[in-house]
């Protein structure tokens, strides 16, 4: 139940995030899919993989991402 | 090119490429019923040849050390050829400290660095008993004095995001994971075989040289990650402001 629900969840995340126009929503957005990619991955037993997804898509990713985006501001 | 003709390359590589998937994913074993013969054997050696209760571990830092060596300098080349290109000989230091004025921003700042940066320890140092490790630690570490810089401002952060703290210590990571496979050799046997004793399973002393190599690539990758940081930092936003 818990997987189904994470997997839908999954489904319509990545739409989300190639639906989303604005960059910075964008970056965001594709970290919220990311952690829900991590839960799906705790609900499927696999924690290490879990642990990698967090730390790739909710803390490197993001700040590359953000950074490119300020600069693509100023 | 006009939306109609994007649309008509779209939709049949659209259906191609969904085709593949179903046909893929249809093919693959069921959920839970590995078919591979290296996964049962790395189940069944871990704790009694290792001393190891995170099979996933054992394998990156032991069973198959020398390729996570391959891939920590992957990840060094990639950071080597980043400082190349953007650290500039005449660099200008920031003139203004960009202040974060607001009062919980700034409490937040003084608090969350450290609880990030503890939980990225803990995720290095538990590595070879629970799920985590080097690589996943390490980038927490990062992201802790990554939220530095977003929430004290540039000053702040600069102190330990400059080159003359984190250059040393991504040698010392990426150096430290050869010393430990070469003191294997010197002594004898293959490199980077496992000398130091397993330890005891279950707990911070599991792993014996493994652990070494573990703490070697957290060092790395938080280097490597904060040198990134900082590269693109001041090569682009504070310059780009100043």
């Amino acid at each position: 139940m818990i997987q189904a629900t994470l997997l839908a969840l999954v489904a319509l995340g990545a739409p989300a995030v190639v639906l989303t126009r604005d960059p910075l929503r964008m970056a965001v957005v594709n970290g919220l899919y990311g952690l829900v990619l991590v839960l799906l991955f705790v609900a499927l037993a696999a924690p290490d993989v879990a642990l990698s997804m967090l730390v790739v898509s909710c803390i490197a990713y993001p700040l590359v991402l953000l950074i490119a985006i300020s600069r693509s501001r100023s | 090119m006009s939306r109609r003709a994007r649309l008509a390359i779209f939709a049949p590589a659209l259906v191609g490429f969904a085709a593949l998937l179903v046909w893929g994913v249809a093919g693959l074993p069921h959920f839970g019923h590995y078919r591979g013969p290296y996964g049962h054997v790395v189940n069944r050696i871990v704790i009694p040849e290792r001393h190891v209760s995170n099979a996933v571990n054992a394998t990156t830092y032991d069973i198959r050390g020398f390729d996570t060596m391959g891939e920590e300098f992957i990840l060094f080349a990639a950071v080597t050829g980043v400082v190349l290109l953007l650290r500039g000989s005449g660099r200008t230091r920031a003139e203004k400290d960009d202040v974060v004025r607001s009062d919980v921003v700034r409490a937040a700042g003084a608090v969350a660095p450290a609880v990030v940066v503890l939980v990225g320890l803990w995720v290095a140092a538990f590595g070879f008993v629970t799920p985590g490790g080097g690589f996943q630690g390490g980038v927490a570490v990062a992201g802790g004095a990554a939220v530095l810089f977003v929430t004290l401002g540039y000053r702040a952060w600069s102190r330990l995001g400059n080159e003359s703290i984190l250059d040393p210590l991504e040698g010392l990571g990426a150096g430290g994971y050869v010393v430990v496979g070469v003191a294997a050799l010197a002594s004898g046997l293959p490199f980077l075989t496992n000398i130091f004793g397993f330890g005891v399973a279950g707990t911070l002393r599991s792993g014996g040289s493994a652990e070494l190599l573990n703490w070697a690539a957290a060092i790395e990758v938080a280097a490597a990650n904060l040198i990134l940081m900082t590269e693109f930092v001041e090569q682009y936003l504070v310059r780009g402001r100043s």
